[in-house]
């Protein structure tokens, strides 16, 4: 049984079809990637996930209970947390105050407590600036804090959107690192790239977007050595 | 010894519109709208006070926490009405007009319940006026309270905005709806009580309002509600320390112009402060810079 499953997603923006009937799932302990050039809709599908956007049809399942209609603001309490493209981090807002907006819905103080210390166990940079705003802090520095913050729900499934955009390569790696240690702790990972390469190296499986449709999908090392998916995405 | 006094009648003055700034410009930081009917909820609350004094006798303090109760229940019901469906309208203008209509509803609903001629307001307060230096300096009560109350909402409100998860959560909301919505945070709700707090505000400042100057009409409200998001807007609007600071210089500017200048001009030159304010800093006083996400 899958832990998420999106059964036949459509989505408009407007008159504008923005995805176009996509069925895929993501199991327990997965790292699952979803690639695809700019426009391709991978945002759209995480935003419709979590409930930003809703489709015009299709559902979405997770961990067998429909959250289609659920709205947004429902949707971390039940074990799922997203990290949005260009972090989206409280710019105002202190390292610590945005990691406690991370655990918002939770209420047992002396638990986000015990997740605090892991977080900053995980990312020792953001405890050194617990006290700075978050708009002070590099790019790489906000992403940690992004992740942070949507670990700070103890999620059982983190959605990330474009975790490495417009970070330089070293940071990439650090941030990819990270990734896989959160999956091996065992938080199963949804992640939109549009570094492949990268993604697909960590990635369990993946599925690869054009314009609002699955065109391939398969074994995450079988696609990082498919001739087609190495022209189209991997610049070889 | 007449300058201390008009000093302190500003600051007194300036309270009032600081404690209406405040309501302008929380909504305006969390909602990203100008709420233009917030003036005449001060008008509503000042009825809703008189009433319960006149009618059924209540005692004054009463009188003030049922104009609270009576305002803050209105500002979430037209923010739920008439704001909540426009929220993602194409047009931002189309929330700013529709604000405009639910200040002359107001307006032409208190008319009509309770007629046009002004009613004079018995002051809420039940002290007698401080006299200072043998008798030269006479501070009202009023004036005294009015500056107390804006101390006390002034500390209340920002640790409740600081220390508080509703608090955090509306400083989340006014930055990015989106990214609290992830965190859980629930973004009509926190909105509807932005406006339920800036009501219960204004039903407070009505009552002092009317206190220190007695006189209550449908159209109360629509001067000191202008001057108010004057204030707000000179002291940078979304901030709460720049809608203090604003108000309180505001009313400083505007009895020392009665005072010195013309009473008939003092009104002009509170506008006119604000526009050299804008041209030399077009985000106010405390106002940051907001960065238009590209």
């Amino acid at each position: 049984m899958a832990m998420l499953e999106i059964k036949d997603l459509q989505v408009y923006y407007g008159m504008i079809q923005a995805i176009k009937g996509i069925s895929f799932e993501v199991n327990e302990g997965e790292v699952i990637a979803l690639i695809g050039a700019n426009g391709a809709g991978k945002t759209t599908i995480l935003h419709t996930v979590t409930g930003l956007l809703s489709p015009k049809k299709g559902q979405v399942i997770f961990e067998n209970k429909d959250i289609t209609k659920i709205p947004a603001h429902k949707i971390v309490s039940l074990g799922m947390a997203h990290v949005p493209e260009g972090r989206r981090v409280f710019a105002e807002l202190s390292v610590y105050q945005n990691l406690m907006m991370g655990a918002y819905t939770r209420k047992d103080k002396g638990e986000i407590q015990q997740t605090l210390e892991t977080v900053y166990k995980r990312f020792p940079r953001l405890e050194e600036r617990k006290n700075q705003l978050a708009g002070t802090l590099s790019g790489g520095e906000q992403q940690m804090l992004a992740m942070g913050r949507a670990l700070m729900s103890r999620p059982r499934i983190i959605l990330m959107d474009e975790p490495s955009m417009g970070l330089s390569p070293i940071l990439v790696n650090e941030i990819f690192d990270i990734i896989q240690s959160v999956s091996a702790s065992g938080t199963t990972v949804l992640l939109v790239e549009q570094n492949a390469k990268k993604a697909l190296s960590i990635a369990d499986r993946a599925y690869v977007l054009e314009t609002g449709r699955i065109v391939t999908s398969g074994d995450a090392h079988a696609l990082l050595e498919d001739p087609a998916i190495k022209k189209a995405y991997l610049g070889e | 010894m007449s300058l201390l006094s008009y000093l302190i009648n500003g600051i007194s003055l300036g309270s009032v519109y600081a404690i209406i700034a405040l309501g302008y410009t929380m909504v305006y930081g969390i909602a990203r709208m100008l709420n233009f009917a917030h003036g005449d909820v001060i008008m509503v609350g000042g009825y809703a006070a008189l009433t319960m004094m006149l009618s059924y006798n209540a005692n004054p303090l009463v009188a003030v926490l049922a104009a609270i109760v009576v305002c803050t229940v209105l500002g979430i019901v037209i923010e739920a009405v008439a704001y909540r469906p426009l929220r993602e309208a194409a047009s931002p203008l189309a929330v700013l007009i529709t604000a405009i209509g639910v200040s002359y509803l107001l307006q032409n609903v208190v008319l009509l319940v309770f007629g046009p001629n002004p009613k004079s307001f018995q002051s809420v307060i039940p002290f007698p006026d401080l006299k200072l230096a043998d008798g030269a300096l006479n501070i009202s009560a009023e004036t005294i309270v009015t500056i107390a109350s804006c101390i006390v909402i002034m500390i209340v409100l920002t640790t409740f905005i600081n220390k508080t998860k509703a608090g955090q959560a509306m400083l989340a909301v006014s930055e990015d709806k989106g990214a609290a919505q992830l965190m859980g945070i629930n973004v009509n709700g926190t909105i509807a009580l932005t406006f339920a707090i800036g009501s219960g505000l204004a039903a407070v400042a009505g009552v002092l309002l009317c206190s220190s100057y007695p006189s209550l009409s449908p159209y109360t409200g629509s001067m000191p509600g202008i001057k108010a998001f004057v204030a707000a807007v000179f002291g940078g609007i979304g901030s709460i320390p720049g809608a203090m600071i604003g108000g309180i210089i505001l009313g400083i500017i505007e009895i020392l112009g009665k005072a010195y200048v013309s009473s008939q001009l003092a009104d002009a030159i509170v506008f006119a402060v604000l526009i050299i304010v804008l041209l030399v800093k077009p985000t106010g006083l405390l106002g940051k810079k907001i960065q238009e996400k590209v």
